[in-house]
C-alpha cells in the first residue's frame, strides 16, 4: 500500500458540535486496523457554510489520495470504516456520501482570499501553513520593502476595514508611521461581539499563522514592538489555536527580537475579554486592556495620536489582517481587480437564520444580494418566502425582499439604510416579525450600554419599553414618531459607535416595514405570528389523535387530555412558548 | 485559599492593568467572585475593593453569587433568536427549576445562562450543557437532554 492518502476532518466549533472528534477517533482506529500509513489532520475552517462554510453538512470530511480530493458531508462516527475500507484500501469512493451538486454551486460563486487557506492547513502545525506559502510575505516585506513601501502597497489595494467601519487601511497605518515612536501598538480587534457574526472566530480557529503573519506586516510598516490580540473568551478554541500559533511563530523566529535579522523587533501577547460588547469599539478595548470598566472617550484624540497607555496605537481588525500577507504576496493590483470603484476586495459573510446553505462564504464585493440568497445560499429554507435580510448585527438594517438586488458594498448598503457591519447577515422569512426583530436588537443595545453617556444610556431603554409596549398590544397613536424622533436624538448625541447606531434596526425596520407597525399599534396584531401577547394556541379537535406528544413538551403543564382522546390548551396557564405547535404531527394545533 | 490567591497574584505582579486578568483566574479557580478572596486580593496590592467591583459589574463574564455545578449556556445571538431560542430558555427555565430574575438553582445544581451569541450561527439554536455544544436544537432535543442531566448522567467536560 504505497498511496499517500490525506483526510482533513472539519474541526472548528461547528464541526466538533457535529462529532468531529469522535469521527477523527474512528478514522484513527480504522487506520491502526487496515495498517495504512496516513495522516489525519485537523482541519477547521470554513467549507461552504459554517467552519468551511458548509457548517450545515458537517461533518464535512476530504478524503485525497495522491492529490486527488473527494469530499463526504453529515459523516457520522460509524461511518467511518466503510469509507476506510472501500474508498482508501479498495479505490472506490462510497458514491452516497459524497456531497452533491449544491456543494459546489456553493462555491461557484465565491472568491477565497481571506478563507483560501481554511479548511486546507491545520491551524495547529505551523508547517502546513509555510506549505502553502505562509510567511513568505513578511519574508518578502521584512528583506526587500521599507515601511512606507509597505504602507503604499495597502493603500493601492484600497483595503478598508474590515470590522464594519470601512476606513482606509493604509491611510490609517500612514498616519501611525509618522506619529512619533518608539513606543506603538498594533493591536488586532477580535472581540467580534455582533451577534450573528462568526467570521473572526473561524479565521482564528482555521488560519490563525494568516493572522499572526498580517500582524507583524502591519507592525513593521507603522515600527510598533508591541502587539496585542483582544479576543472574546467565548471563543475558548480560537483562544487556544491562537496561543499555540503565537509560540510556533516565536519558536521560528518570525516574532521575538530581531526578526529575521532585519533589526526588528515585535512581540504578541493575548488579551482575553470578559463579556462586553462595547469592547469592540476601539477606545473601550484600550480601556480594557488597561485593566479598567471598558467605557469609551470622546474622539479626537484618536488612538492613533494617543492610545493604549497614552501611546500611538492602531487598532484593525482581525479580518483585514489577515488579508494583508495576501495582498503582500499578490500585489495590490490583483487586490484591486477584485470588487467595486470605491470597495476593493472580497468581504467573508455569515450566512445564517432561514436560509438554506447556512455557513461562512466570502465573495467579492459588490456582488448582488440576490446572488448570495439564492445561488449560494440555496434560497428559503422549507420554502418560505424571503421578507429582509439583517446587515451589519445591532448596528444595521434590514434590506426588504423589494431590494434584493442592492449590490454588496459600502456605498451600496449605506444607501439603503443599512451598513456592510462586520459581516454578520440574517436571513428571515415571513414568519419573522419586524417589531420583535427590532425589539431584539435594543434588548442587546441596552444590556450592552456601557452607562456614560445619557443619550444611549437612557435613549435605548426607552426605545425598548416603547417596543415592548408595541409588541405586547400596548402601542399608542404617536408612538412611531416618538420612535422616530428619539432614534434621531440617540443616533446624533451618543458618544461612542455603539449609542450612535443602536437606533438603526428601529429606523430601518419602520422605513420599510411600518404597516408590521401599524398592525400591532392600531390592530393588536401581528401579521407573522411571533409576538406572544398578541398570540393564542389552541387545539382543533377533529385532527387532535391524542398522541400526548404536546403534553410531554409543554414546559407549563397547560395541556390536558387522555390518551387517544382531544386534548384542550388551558389558556390561563398557557406561556405561548410554541413548543406543542412545533411538535404537532398532526397540525391539530392552531396559531393565531 | 490564601495559597491559591497567592499563585494568582505572582502570576500578575509585574504587569499593570491586570486587574480584569486577576479577575478572570479568580472566577476560573472559584467558579465566581468570592468576596473573601477580593477583599484579600484589594488588600494584598493596595487597591480599593471599589475598583475590583466596578469591573467585576461591568463586564458580563464575572459573578458574584455562586454558580450551579451544571452550566447550560443557552445562545441568544440573532440567528438563534430567530431559530427560537426563546422557547428554547423558558422550558429550561422552568424544567431546572430556576427562580425568577435568577440564574441559578436554589440547590445550586443548575445554572441558565444567556449569552450574546457564541459564533456557532450555522447550528442554531446552540445549547452548550457543561462545555459541550448542542447545535440545531429542538423542544423535544432539549427535553431529552435535561432528563439525562438530572438523572446525574451528564458528566462535567473539560473538552472545549
Amino acid at each position: 500500500m504505497n498511496k499517500e492518502v490525506s483526510i482533513k476532518v472539519c474541526m472548528g466549533t461547528g464541526g466538533i458540535a457535529a462529532g468531529g472528534v469522535e469521527v477523527i477517533a474512528s478514522f484513527e482506529k480504522a487506520f491502526a486496523t487496515a495498517q495504512i500509513r496516513a495522516t489525519v489532520e485537523k482541519n477547521c475552517s470554513l467549507h461552504k457554510v459554517g467552519c468551511r462554510g458548509f457548517c450545515a453538512r458537517d461533518v464535512l470530511v476530504d478524503v485525497i489520495i495522491d492529490g486527488g480530493k473527494s469530499t463526504y458531508e453529515y459523516i457520522k462516527p460509524d461511518m467511518v470504516e466503510r469509507i476506510v475500507n472501500e474508498h482508501i484500501v479498495g479505490g472506490v469512493p462510497v458514491g452516497d456520501w459524497l456531497v452533491k451538486d449544491d456543494y459546489h454551486t456553493f462555491h461557484d460563486k465565491q472568491v477565497k482570499v481571506v478563507l483560501s487557506d481554511c479548511g486546507e492547513v491545520d491551524p495547529e502545525d505551523i508547517d502546513s501553513y509555510i506549505f502553502r506559502s505562509g510567511y513568505e510575505a513578511v519574508k518578502k516585506v521584512l528583506t526587500t520593502m521599507s515601511s512606507q513601501e509597505t504602507i503604499d502597497v495597502i493603500k493601492a489595494s484600497g483595503l478598508r476595514g474590515r470590522g464594519g467601519a470601512g476606513f482606509p487601511t493604509g491611510v490609517k497605518w500612514d498616519m501611525a508611521i509618522k506619529a512619533p515612536g518608539p513606543v506603538k501598538y498594533l493591536i488586532c480587534n477580535a472581540d467580534e461581539g455582533d451577534p450573528g457574526a462568526f467570521m473572526d472566530r473561524s479565521v482564528v480557529e482555521g488560519n490563525p499563522h494568516a493572522v499572526i503573519e498580517g500582524m507583524i506586516i502591519g507592525a513593521y510598516a507603522i515600527a510598533a514592538p508591541y502587539g496585542y490580540v483582544y479576543i472574546r473568551a467565548e471563543y475558548p478554541l480560537a483562544v487556544e489555536r491562537l496561543h499555540l500559533a503565537i509560540k510556533q511563530a516565536k519558536e521560528r523566529g518570525y516574532l521575538g527580537k530581531n526578526i529575521l535579522g532585519k533589526g526588528f523587533d515585535f512581540n504578541i501577547k493575548v488579551k482575553l475579554g470578559a463579556g462586553a460588547f462595547v469592547c469592540g469599539e476601539e477606545t473601550a478595548l484600550i480601556a480594557s486592556i488597561e485593566g479598567k470598566r471598558g467605557q469609551p472617550r470622546a474622539k479626537p484624540p484618536f488612538p492613533v495620536q494617543k492610545g493604549l497607555w497614552g501611546y500611538p496605537t492602531i487598532i484593525n481588525n482581525v479580518e483585514t489582517l489577515a488579508n494583508v500577507p495576501y495582498i503582500m504576496r499578490k500585489g495590490a493590483a490583483w487586490y484591486a481587480a477584485m470588487g467595486t470603484e470605491k470597495s476593493k476586495g472580497t468581504k467573508v459573510f455569515a450566512l445564517t437564520g432561514k436560509i438554506l446553505n447556512s455557513g461562512l462564504i466570502e465573495v467579492p464585493m459588490g456582488i448582488p444580494l440576490r446572488e448570495v440568497i439564492y445561488d449560494i445560499g440555496g434560497g428559503i429554507e422549507g420554502g418560505k418566502k424571503l421578507k429582509a435580510v439583517q446587515t451589519g448585527g445591532p448596528s444595521g438594517g434590514c434590506i426588504p425582499s423589494s431590494l434584493i438586488d442592492t449590490p454588496l458594498d459600502y456605498e451600496s448598503l449605506g444607501k439603503v439604510g443599512s451598513i456592510m457591519g462586520s459581516g454578520g447577515m440574517v436571513v428571515l422569512d415571513e414568519t419573522d416579525c419586524m417589531v420583535n426583530v427590532a425589539k431584539y436588537f435594543l434588548e442587546f443595545t441596552k444590556s450592552e450600554s456601557c452607562g456614560k453617556c445619557v443619550p444611549c444610556r437612557i435613549g435605548t431603554k426607552r426605545l425598548l419599553e416603547i417596543l415592548t409596549r408595541i409588541t405586547e398590544g400596548k402601542g399608542r397613536e404617536g408612538d412611531l414618531d416618538l420612535l422616530e424622533t428619539l432614534s434621531s436624538d440617540v443616533k446624533t448625541s451618543s458618544l461612542c459607535g455603539l449609542g450612535q447606531s443602536a437606533p438603526n434596526p428601529v429606523l430601518s425596520t419602520i422605513k420599510y416595514f411600518r404597516d408590521e407597525y401599524e398592525a400591532h399599534i392600531f390592530e393588536k396584531r401581528c401579521p407573522a405570528g411571533v409576538c406572544k401577547d398578541l398570540l393564542s394556541y389552541s387545539i382543533t379537535e377533529q385532527f387532535c389523535k391524542g398522541c400526548t406528544a404536546c403534553t410531554r413538551v409543554c414546559p407549563a403543564g397547560a395541556i390536558i387530555g387522555e390518551k387517544k382522546k382531544p386534548h384542550k390548551i388551558v389558556q390561563d396557564i398557557c406561556i405561548k412558548c410554541g413548543a406543542c405547535f412545533e411538535t404537532c404531527k398532526f397540525k391539530a394545533i392552531k396559531k393565531g | 485559599m490564601e495559597k491559591k490567591l497567592e499563585g494568582i497574584i505572582a502570576r500578575y505582579h509585574e504587569n499593570e492593568g491586570n486587574l480584569i486578568s486577576i479577575l478572570q483566574d479568580l472566577e476560573t479557580e472559584f467558579g465566581y467572585l468570592r468576596e473573601d478572596a477580593i477583599l484579600w486580593v484589594a488588600e494584598r496590592l493596595d487597591v480599593p475593593p471599589a475598583k475590583f467591583y466596578g469591573i467585576a459589574t461591568f463586564y458580563a463574564q464575572f459573578h458574584l453569587k455562586p454558580r450551579g455545578k451544571n452550566i447550560i449556556t443557552a445562545c441568544c445571538g440573532t440567528a438563534c433568536h430567530v431559530k427560537g431560542s426563546e422557547r428554547l430558555i423558558n422550558s429550561l427555565v422552568k424544567e431546572l427549576g430556576i427562580p425568577d430574575g435568577e440564574e441559578t438553582s436554589e440547590d445550586l445544581k443548575f445554572t441558565v445562562e444567556k449569552v450574546n451569541c457564541v459564533g456557532a450561527c450555522s447550528i442554531a439554536p446552540v445549547i452548550i450543557v457543561n462545555k459541550t455544544v448542542h447545535g440545531k436544537v429542538t423542544p423535544d432535543k432539549l427535553m431529552k437532554e435535561m432528563k439525562t442531566l438530572k438523572e446525574g448522567k451528564r458528566e462535567y467536560t473539560d473538552y472545549i
